[in-house]
């Protein structure tokens, strides 16, 4: 059988992108306004306004610049315009993202305004902007994609049909010889032990559970005690029993796949295959961080109805749940809730799911995308200096 | 109609996918080899509930996703409502 294809970007450094972004990116917070000024001049460009970058340090700041450097690097992104408050950090980012070969030139605004800036970053955004439009889309393989896997407002019909759906297109997708990442740290407590044995080597399976272990004992620290409080009991009442119940509906997404490593927060992976990343449950902070690590669109499946996007990689949602697919019908790229009613089984529902992937790949916008869904949320991991 | 879903054959719960009640032959799809199965309901069983599948004794393990979902703490008839009255997590 030949690999499955689309029409994506091949950037400088090989790598396959399927949206062609022209970003003004912030450093800072004080830097948002000149680069909303930019977008709003020149047509075809996006910002993403963001509310940290001062006074950061260790690994907080670690992972801020990882954030920041990864999401100008995505394959999704054709060129960017950076700009921040002074020139040194500024040019951290310029020069991280200048490591892809893409187009990049950042603009500091002290000893300049926000005036003067705006003008430099504005003719520098139209000539990324022309450039840019005239790039054309190639033949590019499944086994060439990133995508990520998270699910949000869960219920019953999550872990029935429409996590399970998620799971089949990624055994599909991991078999292709694609790269999938899953995480979500705290949803996996309870769980952590099937986590673990999920583990493509027991290399990797303690690597995760030092991982998970680590963020227990810091919920610990803080008073509270999530394995204590799951389930629910908002769950119980919907039918979940024991937290090893709700964290197998969770798990549910990565079918039946082993995982070869694990990821930092907004760490590319290093291979093909999928990848645990320790990251928040909190939708839009998760879906950033894999943006940030390289994902090039998402699969989210949704239960009572999440509606989440991001600026730079398309989230492709699903629902089992027919209430949410009746009155949140917009949100709702995959309507799969067909499984409850025996109306299509496992293979028919990721069959039309792994359909939209390639539309969307092709350059089909998603739900989140026509309704302008561009949450950018930076994991904070403590208070700056 | 199906009024269960159970993901895999060797499952010992299945899931309701409308509202049971006790008395009623159910009719619930195995979805890991798309089979049918039928079971008497012994009790209400609300949508997204358990129902067992077989007997399960005090002290055994309920089977879920093809992996055990916690341990049984009152012994269970096939048909029963499987909930927080008889299961209870393994882990502490």
């Amino acid at each position: 059988m030949s690999m499955p294809a689309f029409m994506g970007y091949r950037r400088e450094n090989g790598r396959v992108g399927i949206r062609n972004h022209v970003v003004i990116l912030p450093l800072d917070d004080l830097s948002n306004a000149a680069c909303e000024a930019v977008a709003n001049n020149i047509k075809g460009t996006i910002a993403l306004p963001h509310a940290y970058g001062r006074l950061q340090f260790g690994e907080d700041l670690d992972l801020f610049f990882r954030t920041l450097i990864g999401t100008g690097s995505n394959p999704n992104v054709a060129a960017v315009v950076v700009i921040g408050i002074e020139p040194e950090w500024t040019n951290v980012v310029v020069e991280g993202i200048a490591g892809t070969g893409k187009p990049v030139a950042g603009f500091s605004i002290e000893r300049n305004g926000d005036l003067k800036t705006i003008e430099m970053a504005s003719r520098k955004a139209k000539e990324y902007v022309h450039w840019a439009t005239g790039l054309q889309r190639v033949q590019c393989t499944v086994d060439e994609l990133y995508v990520s896997v998270k699910c949000g407002e869960s219920d019953t019909t999550s872990g029935l049909a429409s996590n399970p759906t998620v799971g089949r297109a990624v055994e599909r997708l991991v078999d292709s010889g694609a790269t999938v990442s899953f995480g979500e740290t705290s949803e996996i407590t309870g769980g952590e032990d099937i986590v673990k044995a999920h583990a493509a080597t027991p290399e990797v399976g303690e690597a995760f559970y030092k991982i998970w272990s680590e963020y227990n004992e810091f919920i610990l620290s803080q008073g509270v005690d999530l394995a204590g409080s799951q389930p629910t009991k908002g769950n119980i009442a919907g039918g979940l029993t024991t937290i090893e119940e709700k964290a197998l509906g969770n798990l549910q997404k990565i079918g039946r796949c082993k995982f070869v490593g694990v990821l930092k927060p907004a760490e590319a992976p290093k291979g093909k295959g999928l990848w645990f990343m320790d990251t928040s449950s909190a939708a839009a902070e998760a879906v950033t961080l894999w943006a940030a690590s390289g994902a090039v669109v998402h699969f989210f499946p949704t239960g009572q109805g999440n509606i989440i996007g991001n600026p730079i990689i398309p989230v492709i949602k699903l629902t089992a749940n027919p209430l949410t697919a009746a009155t949140m019908s917009e949100h709702i790229d995959v309507d799969v809730s067909g499984i409850l009613r025996r109306e299509m089984n496992l293979d028919q529902a990721a069959d039309a799911l792994m359909e939209m992937l390639f539309r969307t790949c092709n350059g089909r916008f998603t739900a989140s995308e026509v309704l302008g869904h561009r949450e950018f949320v930076m994991t904070k991991l403590y208070r700056s200096a | 109609m199906t009024r269960f879903i159970v993901h895999d054959k060797a499952d010992s719960v299945g899931v309701a996918v409308t509202d049971i009640k006790a008395g009623e032959t159910v009719e619930g799809w195995v979805m890991s080899d798309d089979s049918t199965i039928s079971v008497v309901a012994k009790s209400d069983i609300p949508l997204g509930h358990k129902i067992a599948l077989v007997d399960m004794e005090a002290g055994s393990r309920v089977i879920k996703y093809n992996v055990p979902i916690g341990k049984v703490v009152a012994s269970i008839a096939r048909g029963e409502h499987v909930h927080i009255h008889n299961l209870k997590t393994a882990r502490w």
